[in-house]
């Protein structure tokens, strides 16, 4: 192991250059993932957000008879979806208009007839606070005869939930072409110290090394490069995260988890590098 | 211990390098292969160290069968052999003994006990002064010396040394000679390939003569079958 890390880090020593590359590299390809990371954890947030607030209104017509209403009151709340249900009377809906609509309140004073359908307002439980278990509850909403019209927020739903899709879809793209790269990059590394070290790795084979023990300085310098550009990369995020914060909104960073998981991941790409280039250049030795 | 049974080497390009080989080198024996240059001297040392395999034939070392084995036991074949070269392979940015503790390290030899070893090794080859050295502070024959300790230093049964002496003047090749002798009667087995018929005459040991890959005399086998019929070489 002590021999294993010593010449791994005399790797460093000897191709600087291209070194300093391969971590750069990886820190650009975890960068880019890291920043579309962010817009995708900050759309998860936005979207958790209103998906708390996602209400389903059925709107009653005119005259809709009580009894009929109570009932259905009851049915709905019985519905596996649904958290509470609430009736909202026309008179109810006029209070509240004027409450939260203060500009309008001289004109609603003025109103010889209360213009507003009475209501009924569906929560829905947490984890049926989707797309489609909203829709789905919406249709059936609109199977009582009594209710004209079934609004809710699917459409800022929707969206939401493709802007994320698409941020993850950019910045997997973008990353793993960073990768790529990286993982190019670490393999050209790899063929100088092969080729450099020649000599030492024919005695050691000659002594009676192991091929893997010959391999193992090669994927640990991979991997300490990978783990290096990680930390870069988490380090750029930052950076970013906080540029973002004072000048454009208030965002989230990664948790704990989440950044380690991207140290990682650099660990990897590293690993990956090594580990495909090596063998192929250690048969030429 | 080594044994060549009918053994033939056909390189890609290139062609016999060695027609229908038979010997077998005992335990603790010293022997010499003689032969021109070009006549698979090395050929053979690489059967034995399973760096090359036979084209067909049987090679059989320390227990070890190198037509049929897999590459992750060649290492461990090799840990019972110690090999020697004529230009050294001594690595330049390392003195003497960490060249020698090299061996240990990649082997994975315990860290604690590889210094005891490198130097009682050194001691034995007579290079315990210069082991702080590096390779181009030491002249050939201490060079050779340095090499021969890293041959030792995981206690093969055998030492096999290609043209030791090939690179090396009278006076060198005589200290490295005896030093392979000294290691001969200590018990570990000798093969050694060289041109040097002076060497060869000096010592009374055994002789495997190649020719063009062909092996025209062994000593063991022609002095058996020359007191049998009562004649002389
Ligand atoms: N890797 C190789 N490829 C092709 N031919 C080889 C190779 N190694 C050795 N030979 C040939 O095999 C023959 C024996 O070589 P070698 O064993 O090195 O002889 P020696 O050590 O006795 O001088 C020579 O003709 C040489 O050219
Ligand atoms: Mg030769």
């Amino acid at each position: 192991m002590n021999l294993t890390f010593r010449e791994a880090m005399l790797t460093f020593k000897r191709a600087p250059l291209l070194s300093v590359l391969s971590v750069t590299t990886i820190a650009f390809s975890l960068f880019v993932l890291g920043l579309f990371g962010l817009v995708v954890v900050n759309l998860q947030d936005a979207l958790h957000g209103v998906e708390e607030r996602v209400e389903v209104v059925a709107y009653l017509l005119p005259g809709a008879p009580i009894e009929a209403t109570a009932q259905a009151l009851k049915d709905i709340e019985a519905f596996p979806e649904v958290q509470s249900a609430t009736y909202v009377s026309e008179d109810d809906a006029l209070a509240r208009a004027r409450a939260e609509l203060v500009e309008l309140r001289d004109v609603m004073q003025e109103l010889e007839r209360n213009p507003l359908p009475a209501s009924i307002e569906v929560k829905l439980k947490p984890g049926f606070r989707d797309t489609d278990h909203v829709s789905a509850v919406a249709e059936r909403l609109r199977g009582f005869g009594f209710v004209d019209d079934v609004r809710f927020g699917r459409d800022w739903v929707e969206k939401l939930d493709r802007l994320r899709g698409l941020a993850a879809a950019v910045g997997i793209v973008v990353g793993a072409a960073f990768a790529v790269v990286a993982i190019i990059i670490i393999g050209t590394t790899i063929r100088m110290a092969v080729l450099q070290r020649s000599r030492e790795i024919a005695i050691m084979r000659l002594v009676g090394a192991t091929d893997g023990f010959i391999r193992r300085p090669f994927l640990l310098q991979g991997a300490i490069k990978g783990l290096l550009g990680g930390g870069v990369a988490i380090g750029l995020s930052f950076a970013a995260y906080l540029l973002i914060n004072r000048y454009l909104l208030q965002s989230a960073f990664f948790t704990q988890e989440q950044a380690a998981a991207i140290v990682a991941f650099g660990a990897v790409i590293g690993l990956v590098g090594s580990a495909m280039s090596v063998g192929r250049h250690l048969k030429r030795v | 211990m080594i044994k060549f049974t009918n053994v033939f080497k056909a390189f890609p390009k290139g062609g016999l390098a060695l027609k229908d080989v038979s010997f077998h080198v005992a335990k603790g024996e010293f022997a010499f292969l003689t032969g021109h240059s070009g006549a698979g001297k090395s050929t053979v040392m690489k059967l034995i160290y399973a760096e090359e395999r036979p084209t067909s034939g049987d090679v059989r070392v320390s227990g070890y069968n190198v037509n049929e084995m897999r590459p992750r036991e060649v290492p461990l074949l090799r840990r019972k052999l110690g090999i020697v070269f004529q230009d050294f392979r001594l690595l330049e940015d390392r003195t003497a003994e960490e060249n020698v503790a090299f061996a240990l390290e990649v082997t994975g030899a315990r860290s604690s006990t590889i210094p005891a070893r490198v130097m009682r090794v050194l001691t034995q080859v007579g290079l315990a002064a210069k082991a702080q050295a590096y390779p181009r502070e030491l002249s050939g024959g201490e060079q050779q010396r340095v090499a021969i300790a890293r041959a030792l230093v995981n206690e093969p049964t055998v030492l096999l040394a290609d043209e030791p002496t090939g690179n090396l003047d009278e006076r060198a090749t005589r200290g490295v000679f005896q030093l392979l002798r000294d290691i001969n009667a200590s018990g570990t087995a000798v093969v050694m390939a060289t041109h040097d018929l002076d060497l060869v005459r000096q010592a009374p040991y055994r002789v495997i003569e190649l020719q063009e890959g062909a092996l025209v005399y062994d000593s063991s086998v022609d002095e058996a079958r020359d007191q049998a019929t009562g004649g002389g070489p």
